[in-house]
């Protein structure tokens, strides 16, 4: 039990820095008890309701018995979860069966040895196989093995737009980016911000730069800086979209102040469900955090299309960026794996996806497309499922495809980018020098 | 001057008997929880954090040895000389506009005005609001659409700057207001009596004996200031995450980036760790230099 002793005296070494930061990202998770309770970690925001259901569903199951294992839910703090994640997995406090978004999300982890290679399972198992979308499903592993069961709604990133705005000024949702010019000329001279942005949460502005990049240089742009291949920032399609970018900053299209709004605060969704903006690009819970904000605008003004193509682009307008959705992984270290299999099957079930519709989401199962008219609004719901059924490359958010000790000053360099703190040369000799 | 009263007393005059002392004295037994507990909560943890910034460590697995490294990309890194600009700079005007209101308040809470004490309890209720809700309160008066200014200011370098520097006032200057109210309780009324019999004016009273008198008290809230400001963190977190671009990337930052979002311990480490050498260096100075340390009263000759 020596290297217990050592990872657990870490663990509080690690907690010691952490409350120096504070941070509480002490490990209380429990482990595996020897009732043979596992437990899951996930994302604390309001969809987590339905894994309590599911969890509650599983736990009163013939399946749960079978494999004497119950599941004990901890909902982690939105904002606190990858660190806290980070913090348990390196501690004997350890979930088994833990939420993720795929991709650099879960790298540190298989190539700790602590993830179960889910592939064979999901290969046997018709439910898990036939279950879900291919793409999404594979998105979910690294290197075309399965480390990832879906578990919420796909997540592409729309251009929303504002239809009472829209329809005052006589405006169609652009196709092209001419179109797009075009509308922001019109809203500004009548005084109107064309785009919303959560510029203070950072991520939203990184948005705008994988949908540009997507269109300018088509999806293998990023699949080869995914691959590793710092060198492929040097692509003209990057320092074209970081120009854009700026053209359009410096054209007034984000307004005044974008930097200081947020995005998780309710900022930049207020902003334009008040109509002082007219657009917002963001991910497909921008419907149901209008929804849950201002439930009048999400069911009568909100419209929803494809970010537009740009003229000479290699990129598809069909191509999408964003989160296929989050995963279930499977902790190595488990002490009853047939029980976390047995609980990840659920998300798979008839019940599971009808909640996830009921909740507003677009689940990624194979069976959704049949189901989707059960949804507060059919309408959206088909065209984000058909958004990502259809398209021929879905490029997951350059945030999570990415090592966590990249992605961060990534990020930093497309916040000096938007604040003006760099031109688009040094933003992409600076995105170069990362590893 | 107090002859009247029997004179200064004398304690070398005094028999010294050591069992008298023995029995004077608590035991160091007493000491032993809080000893315990320093060393667990404090001294271990920095013990380790130093240990840690010598290895390479993502958080999973054991941490493998690095030699030199991290320090080594410490002391190149470009953001650690941006980073400790930042860092005097927020500490200085801080210890600036935290001494000079918290000096004026608490000189004013220590008179005998009507409802002083009512107000002297009002100026003290921000101190008792923790530092994430009052910066995430200030977050949202400082929304550019829905807030109390209509100005970009926690995007541009010189408001966000001060925007951190007037809510650490706004939380701190009370606990600051309340040691200047302690120290200026203590000066003698004598001296003032004195002065105004010599006819000096309210301003030159302030200056002449209020100030000076008040030596120990600004050393003793400057040094709490100081060592403050290099571990402020929650606020930077909250309004700026050290935006715009790296501009308020203060130290403690810094270390948060590397150690939660990169997910570099062990670079994180070797942040903490300066931060801790410079913070106790730093402190040592000030004591050193302000006199502090050899605690000549104030009221020598008296």
């Amino acid at each position: 039990m020596e290297s217990y002793s050592r990872r657990w005296f870490l663990g509080a070494g690690t907690a010691a820095l952490a409350s120096a930061g504070g941070l509480t990202a002490c490990g209380s998770g429990g482990g595996s008890g020897a009732d043979g309770t596992l437990t899951a970690f996930v994302y604390g925001d309001d969809a987590a309701k339905i894994q309590v259901k599911s969890v509650n569903r599983f736990n009163a199951s013939a399946a749960a018995k079978k494999a004497k294992g119950t599941i004990k839910l901890q909902k982690v703090p939105a904002t606190d979860y990858p660190a806290k994640l980070r913090t348990a997995m390196g501690s004997p406090n350890a979930p088994d069966v833990f939420f993720n978004w795929g991709g650099g999300s879960i790298k540190a982890y298989r190539e700790a040895g602590q993830l179960v290679d889910l592939t064979d399972v999901i290969t046997s198992d018709s439910v898990l196989k036939s279950g879900f979308l291919p793409s999404v499903l594979a998105s979910g592993g690294l290197d075309g093995k399965n480390y990832g069961v879906p578990m919420r709604g796909m997540q592409p990133v729309i251009l929303f737009y504002n239809k009472t705005v829209f329809e005052e000024n006589k405006l169609q949702p652009p196709t092209t980016w001419d179109q797009l010019l075009d509308i922001n000329t019109k809203l500004k001279k009548a005084g109107i911000t064309p785009f919303a942005l959560g510029g203070a949460d950072i991520w939203p502005e990184l948005m705008w730069l994988e949908y540009l990049v997507d269109r300018i240089g088509g999806p293998q742009v990023f699949e080869k800086i995914k691959n590793g291949d710092a060198t492929a920032w040097g692509d003209p399609a990057v320092l074209k979209a970081a120009q854009t970018v700026k053209e359009l900053i410096d054209d007034g299209a984000f307004g005044k102040g974008y930097s200081s709004v947020g995005y998780g605060n309710g900022g930049a969704p207020a902003v334009f469900a008040k109509g002082k903006a007219a657009m917002h690009l963001m991910g497909s819970w921008e419907y149901s955090t209008q929804l849950g904000k201002f439930p009048d605008f999400a069911k009568k003004n909100l419209g929803w299309c494809a970010f537009p193509q740009i003229e000479g682009g290699a990129g598809d307008i069909r191509n999408v960026v964003g989160n296929p959705t989050n995963y279930w992984s499977v902790n190595a270290r488990t002490s009853n794996k047939d029980a976390a299999i047995a609980f990840l099957r659920d998300s798979a079930s008839l019940a599971y996806t009808k909640e996830l519709i009921a909740n507003g989401d677009v689940p990624a199962t194979s069976n959704a497309a049949t189901l989707l008219d059960a949804s507060p609004n059919p309408e959206f719901a088909k065209f984000q499922y058909q958004m990502v059924q259809q398209a021929p490359a879905f490029t997951l958010s350059w945030d999570q495809a990415v090592d966590p000790d990249v992605s961060t000053p990534m990020l930093t360099e497309v916040n000096k980018l938007f604040v003006g703190k760099s031109s688009p040369t040094q933003f992409v000799s600076a995105l170069k020098e990362l590893k | 001057m107090s002859q009247v009263k029997g004179g200064p007393r004398n304690d070398a005059g005094r028999p010294r008997s050591a069992r008298r002392n023995r029995a004077g004295r608590p035991s160091a037994a007493l000491a032993l929880p809080g000893v315990l507990f320093f060393a667990f909560f404090a001294l271990a943890p920095m013990v380790l954090a130093f240990y840690l910034s010598f290895t390479r460590w993502n958080g999973l697995g054991d941490p493998q040895p690095a030699g030199l490294a991290n320090w080594r990309k410490l002391l190149s890194d470009d953001r650690l000389t941006q980073s400790l600009t930042v860092t005097v700079g927020l500490t200085v005007v801080s210890w600036a506009f935290q001494t000079v209101i918290s000096l004026l308040l608490g000189v004013w809470a220590a008179g005998r005005q009507r409802n002083r004490a009512v107000l002297s309890a009002i100026f003290f209720v921000p101190f008792l609001l923790s530092s994430t809700a009052i910066s995430l309160l200030f977050y949202a008066l400082l929304d550019p659409n829905f807030g109390i200014i209509h100005k970009d200011t926690l995007g541009t370098t010189s408001g966000a700057f001060l925007a951190i520097v007037f809510v650490g006032g706004w939380q701190f200057i009370p606990f600051h207001t309340l040691i200047y109210q302690g120290g200026a309780r203590q000066i003698p009324e004598v001296l003032y009596q004195a002065a105004a019999i010599d006819g000096a004016g309210r301003l030159r009273q302030f200056f002449s004996i209020t100030l000076p008198q008040l030596r120990n008290t600004a050393t003793t809230s400057g040094v709490l200031m100081v060592v403050g400001s290099l571990t402020y963190f929650e606020t930077v977190l909250i309004l700026t995450q050290g935006g715009p671009g790296t501009d308020t990337a203060i130290l403690p930052y810094l270390m948060y980036e590397a150690g939660f979002k990169s997910y570099d311990f062990g670079y994180a480490s070797a942040v903490a760790s300066f931060l801790v050498l410079a913070a106790t260096a730093l402190s040592l100075l000030m004591v050193k230099l302000s006199g502090f340390g050899a605690m000549r009263s104030t009221r020598e000759g008296m």
